[in-house]
């Protein structure tokens, strides 16, 4: 008797979930309230891709070299849906909204345009980004826009496992040795002052109703996710108050013209370039 | 055959990891992989390994605590089972009057 067809540890399937290309293609068009909001939590999630991309070849371990690689594309995906949908209410694709838009146009937090630092710094900003998009995400999963909702459900299931990765982490960093708790303290106090942007209610959210979930409302949540954790790895949740301009609104941290710079040059030095 | 010691290593411990792709299948031998302790090596196999939905299951175990067989001296090892074909169900004749065996 055979079981090759079943006993193989490499047995592949794609299953099913939704796609950037099936967002592009559906008769699903954004309003521009929506898609503005869409563009907020698509440009996080694209930065971030970005900006965890960059520790790949050089993570601690070639297996951490993979996770990260894994999450930064997860958050990837996040984005493309994220864009796909915004673009529908400009008729934009998702290319033209993540490499033809300026400095200024983007709608990234502060936090995830904060360059990675070292392992600890990239942990603590793991930490916080994935305790906030794990309360959004399992709030946005009841998003009366029926896209959104889809690319939340979607969304949850990696953000868990994100979530989980930085917190095993920070524990081990935190109940490590000397160095390692010393580092992991430091990476919380460097980017403490950006926590508070990720729950202030911007513009075009407060007049989304059910289709969005207010910022405002996830911050006793993740702040209470992020205490626990911290405080079972042995370190200090930093008193630290958030940094003045951090609206959304167009402002924005240095760093995000260097980031944008390196992730653009290539789609603007040769446009409609394809593989 | 030879183990990894663990303490001895400035790395991290080897892990073997074991998948199982369905229910009611077994769990097969995948491949290996470091890890600081069980919980990551755990995570760090559904990276490695579970990457196109290949399983419903993964076992990590410490690669020090396999104890396998010696590849030099597979001869006496395996081929002890040699010519006792009364170990096949093949090797036995049909009785009469029993159909379909």
């Amino acid at each position: 008797m055979s079981f090759a067809s079943h006993d193989s540890a490499t047995r592949q399937s794609q299953g099913e979930a939704i796609t950037a290309e099936e967002i592009a293609a559906s008769d699903a068009v954004a309003d521009e309230a929506t898609a503005r909001y869409a563009l907020i939590l698509g440009d996080d999630a694209l930065i971030l891709a970005q900006r965890l991309s960059a520790w790949i070849s050089r993570a601690p371990e070639l297996e951490e070299d993979v996770a990260l690689a894994n999450i930064a594309l997860d958050l990837l995906g996040h984005a493309r849906f994220l864009l796909s949908y915004a673009g529908t209410a400009w008729g934009k694709t998702e290319d033209d909204l993540a490499y033809f838009r300026d400095e200024e146009e983007f709608r990234s937090c502060r936090l995830v345009e904060q360059e990675n630092g070292d392992f600890g710094q990239t942990i603590a900003r793991q930490l916080i980004f994935s305790a906030y998009q794990l309360q959004l995400y399992r709030r946005l999963v009841h998003s009366t826009d029926p896209t959104l909702a889809a690319i939340a459900d979607k969304a949850l299931k990696e953000v868990r496992y994100h979530q989980d990765h930085a917190a095993q982490w920070t524990l081990r960093l935190g109940l490590g040795t000397e160095e390692s708790a010393h580092r992991m303290q430091a990476g919380l106090d460097s980017l403490w002052s950006y926590v508070e942007e990720l729950f202030i209610d911007v513009d075009p959210l407060t007049g989304l109703g059910d289709v969005a979930v207010l910022p405002s409302s996830l911050r006793e949540e993740t702040l209470s996710l992020l205490q626990e954790i911290i405080e079972q790895a042995g370190l200090t949740v930093p008193d630290i108050s958030g940094a003045y301009g951090s609206d959304r609104s167009g402002r924005f941290s240095e760093q995000r013209g260097y980031i944008l710079t390196e992730m653009q040059v290539l789609a603007r030095q040769h446009p409609g370039a394809t593989w | 055959m030879t183990s990894i010691d663990a303490a001895d290593s400035s790395s991290w411990p080897l892990w073997e990891v074991f998948i199982r792709s369905s229910r009611g299948l077994s769990h097969v031998h995948a491949g290996s992989l470091h890890a600081p302790d069980a919980t990551m090596a755990l995570r760090n196999a559904r990276d490695l390994y579970t990457r196109r939905n290949e399983g419903t299951s993964v076992w990590v175990v410490p690669a020090a605590a396999i104890m396998a067989s010696d590849p030099d001296s597979k001869g006496g090892f395996f081929e002890s089972p040699q010519g006792k074909s009364y170990r096949h169900a093949t090797y036995y004749t049909q009785s009469e009057g029993v159909k379909h065996l």
